[in-house]
């Protein structure tokens, strides 16, 4: 549409509009094909070891951190420990500076992936700072599960 | 007795609002026209009783009157008072009250003096608003009202979130609602253009001082919300792509689509249905924004609410407006007429790139949002973060970066790129040389690769509008426009320079011991306990120096314990530089192998980090400048045409009595 080569006001308003949808279905087509890919699902520990995700694809894990479980690698900022639901375990591995209610016995979400050896090497941990703030996976969890989760962890 | 005051005022104002939508409404037809006049007033003053409602409000919290439920619960006496008034928006009521107050405010300054715009089309406009506002007053009135009392009087109040006493936390929010409410009001001017089918120039520039307004607090809002995250979550991040994070990005993203498309609209009558349109949207992405961060759907410290009436409350609200809005929007939209024509190569063909960009964009944010919801609703628990954002969200900003360095050297209707083709040579050479540099570097991802390059280049490319200009007499909005753009380019290249060259460091030492992390030294000099007004903490002492010869400096990250609510936070130290910026984190203390305890410590060394806000601040800046600019010329005008009537009547008389 060279200006004002006798195209119609009308036609350049309709070809507008659809270079403008044609860009806007195009964006919702990538952002619905990426997200399928990017997305990362929520696990409990039973669901990750019946059907672990592939290798290096990003998820979040939850569940009770089992007591006695937790240590401190020698480097002084890695830990390992134990992510149970009562039915399941799954050994994860953290560096970093943990949050400061994350204990033992006390509910956490590990964000990362699942490595090679059957560990979950997580980036990031997300434990419940307070009574206002608890990550959201683990509203339902601690309510139907925590109970019991703690005493099969105790 | 000040509460019931501010509840007395409250009500009032609602009361207000309804005659202002029923009088404005009854006014666009011939027999209600005499209540056309009451219209302004009744704006002003409802403005003026949510003003006395806030007020009184403020009062409560700073003399922490227990009495009143929200102060119990969201306040403590021995906070200090800075926090103690700001916590008056600290919580979902008071943050609702501050929106229908500054919705109120800016409701009756338009009605003061907004005088260019065909009656008919101000009486329709300001009654879009009243409608708008109403159905705030109503959540407030019926879902959340902020002036209940409680009885008995507890002892003491339960405190305010500790992540949340920080003095960003006293302009944050008040700096976004700014935004939020200012794009209420383009809301309404679209609302109220469509009604009387003035979609015009005069329409255009009416709205966009209000667009403008609503831009800059937008940005600043968001930046200042990104240095926020920055320091005090101590995650060295500046932007997770947090859905509440996202809430004040979408408005951003559709205002700066709306205030292009706008200076088309306003400049050369085109654009005119795709403008009204960005207006419904962009108060649509605060309205969203709004009930995303504030309807408990999401978990964060944002969401106050957990009470899912108000979350269905905002919903409601949401549908009313957005779809009362779209809907007169498709039943008016074929009778806006066409606007001027242009060709592709054109300022307006880039502003309309800019604009199918930036909505598409919009997209991608929008949809990345909601996905997590939508599929909750199915049953599967996802979250969706910076691996599907930033690269979809790129494919689209870089094309509309590169059009950027182009863009504001076209000529309106019609131009050709042989005229500007030299003018771009430079700046194609710094992206080549930016790709080279860091190629030669080695081990830059390719985002940060793409973004150093093409900000080098549009550094160069946005000033270029200036030259050949004589830079005094170049108009305010040009030097606003130059700025803005220049801003982005600066952010850019922050943002590129942290991806790709900051270092990371995590370590757990003895006091006494050193580390190092990119050029820095790092000593454990000590690790002390420290107490604040209410809160413990632990401090190290680092001691620092920036390569073999420099000054050492010392820096105290803190581990914080609240004890009212408990709860524990870590404060960085941050040490800036020129070129770059160095974060500390303090951790815990990781177990004693041999008698002496270790410390957690995270360190990063940042280069250039701090461009990202100051090109965040340059874009606001850049805004107020044509904000400026465009209300003196305004105001100019204003005063030559009473200075024009005057001379006549004066003239009118002399001719009379002559």
């Amino acid at each position: 549409m060279a200006g004002g080569t006798g195209i119609k006001a009308k036609h350049q308003r309709l070809v507008l509009l659809v270079i403008a949808l044609v860009v806007l279905v195009a964006a919702a087509l990538l952002a619905a094909w990426a997200l399928r890919n990017q997305a990362s699902y929520f696990y409990v520990p039973s669901e990750i070891v019946a059907n672990p995700p592939e290798q290096g694809r990003g998820v979040r894990l939850g569940g009770m951190v089992q007591r006695g479980s937790l240590r401190t690698e020698a480097d002084g900022v890695t830990i390992a420990f134990v992510v149970s639901d009562g039915k399941a375990r799954v050994p994860v591995v953290f560096k970093g500076i943990v949050p400061s209610l994350f204990v033992e016995g006390s509910g956490v979400v590990a964000e990362g992936h699942m490595g090679a050896d059957g560990t979950f090497v997580a980036d990031n941990l997300l434990a419940k700072h307070d009574e206002n703030y608890v990550p959201r996976e683990m509203q339902n969890m601690t309510r139907d599960q925590a109970r019991q989760v703690m005493q099969d962890t105790k | 007795m000040i509460a019931e005051l501010g509840l007395a005022a409250l009500w009032l104002a609602a009361a207000l609002a309804g005659l202002q939508l029923v009088a404005g409404a009854l006014a666009l037809s011939a027999r209600g026209a005499s209540l056309g006049g009451i219209v302004r007033p009744v704006a002003v003053v409802q403005g003026l009783l949510a003003l006395i409602a806030f007020l009184s409000l403020v009062y409560l919290f700073a003399v922490t009157d227990l009495s009143v439920k929200l102060v119990a619960m969201n306040s403590h006496s021995l906070k200090p008072l800075i926090f103690r008034v700001a916590g008056t928006w600290g919580n979902h009521e008071g943050s609702m009250l501050l929106w229908v107050t500054i919705m109120g405010l800016a409701g009756g300054l338009v009605a003061l003096i907004e005088r260019r715009l065909p009656e008919p089309t101000m009486l329709a406009t300001l009654a879009g608003q009243a409608f708008v506002s109403l159905g705030f007053y109503a959540f407030l009135l019926i879902a959340s009202n902020p002036f209940e009392r409680l009885w008995p009087v507890p002892q003491e109040g339960n405190g305010l979130n500790p992540l949340l006493q920080d003095l960003g936390l006293a302009f944050h929010p008040p700096t976004l609602y700014l935004g939020y409410v200012g794009l209420s009001i383009a809301f309404s001017f679209a609302v109220g253009a469509l009604v009387t089918r003035e979609v015009g120039p005069a329409f255009a520039k009416a709205m966009r001082p209000w667009v403008l307004g609503a831009w800059i607090f937008l940005t600043i809002g968001i930046t200042a919300g990104s240095y926020w995250a920055y320091y005090e979550l101590g995650w060295g991040g500046w932007w997770f792509w947090d859905p509440v994070e996202n809430a004040s990005l979408m408005p951003w993203l559709a205002a700066t689509a709306l205030l292009h498309s706008c200076s088309v609209l306003a400049a050369r009558n085109a654009l005119r249905a795709w403008t009204v349109m960005l207006g419904v949207v962009a108060f649509s992405m605060s309205m969203i924004g709004t009930f995303l961060v504030r309807s408990g759907i999401l978990t964060s410290v944002h969401a106050f609410a957990v009470d899912p009436e108000r979350g269905t409350f905002i919903l409601a609200l949401l549908a009313i407006n957005i779809g009362g809005a779209l809907t007169l929007f498709g039943l008016r939209a074929r009778t806006v007429t066409e606007g001027e024509r242009f060709a592709v190569t054109s300022r307006e063909g880039a502003l309309v790139f800019n604009n199918v960009m930036l909505s598409a964009i919009l997209g991608i944010v929008l949809f990345g949002t909601l996905y997590p919801l939508l599929a909750e609703s199915m049953g599967a628990k996802v979250s969706v973060g910076p691996p599907y954002f930033t690269p979809m969200s790129a494919l689209f900003a870089v094309p509309m970066l590169v059009v950027l360095a182009v863009g504001p050297l076209l000529r309106w209707r019609r131009d050709k790129f042989s005229r500007i083709g030299k003018m771009m040579v430079i700046p194609a050479m710094l992206v080549v040389a930016g790709v080279l540099l860091t190629v030669m570097l080695g081990g830059v991802p390719l985002m940060p690769t793409i973004g150093l390059a093409l900000a080098l280049g549009l550094v160069w490319a946005s000033v270029l509008p200036l030259e050949g200009r004589n830079l005094l007499r170049t108009p305010l909005p040009v030097w606003g426009m130059v700025t803005a753009h220049l801003g982005i380019a600066v952010a850019l290249l922050g943002m590129s320079c942290e991806s790709a060259f900051s270092v990371e460091k995590l370590v757990a030492i003895r006091v006494g011991e050193t580390t190092e992390v990119g050029p820095w030294q790092i000593k454990l000099d000590a690790v002390e306990p420290v107490a604040g007004p209410n809160w413990t903490a632990l401090e190290a002492r680092l001691l620092m120096r920036y390569g073999d010869d420099g000054r050492v400096v010392e820096l105290g990250p803190q581990s914080r314990s609240f004890w009212a609510p408990p709860q524990q936070t870590s404060e960085s130290a941050l040490l800036t530089r020129w070129n770059g910026q160095l974060y500390t984190v303090l951790g815990g203390e990781a177990d004693a192998k041999d008698g002496r305890s270790r410390w957690q410590l995270r360190l990063w060394w940042k280069p250039f980090v701090t461009l990202i806000w100051l090109g965040g601040l340059m874009i606001a800046l850049g805004g107020a400048l044509a904000l400026v600019g465009r209300v003196a010329s305004d105001l100019r005008r204003i005063i030559a045409r009473d200075k024009i009537e005057y001379r006549r009547e004066r003239q009118g008389r002399a001719g009379r009595y002559s």
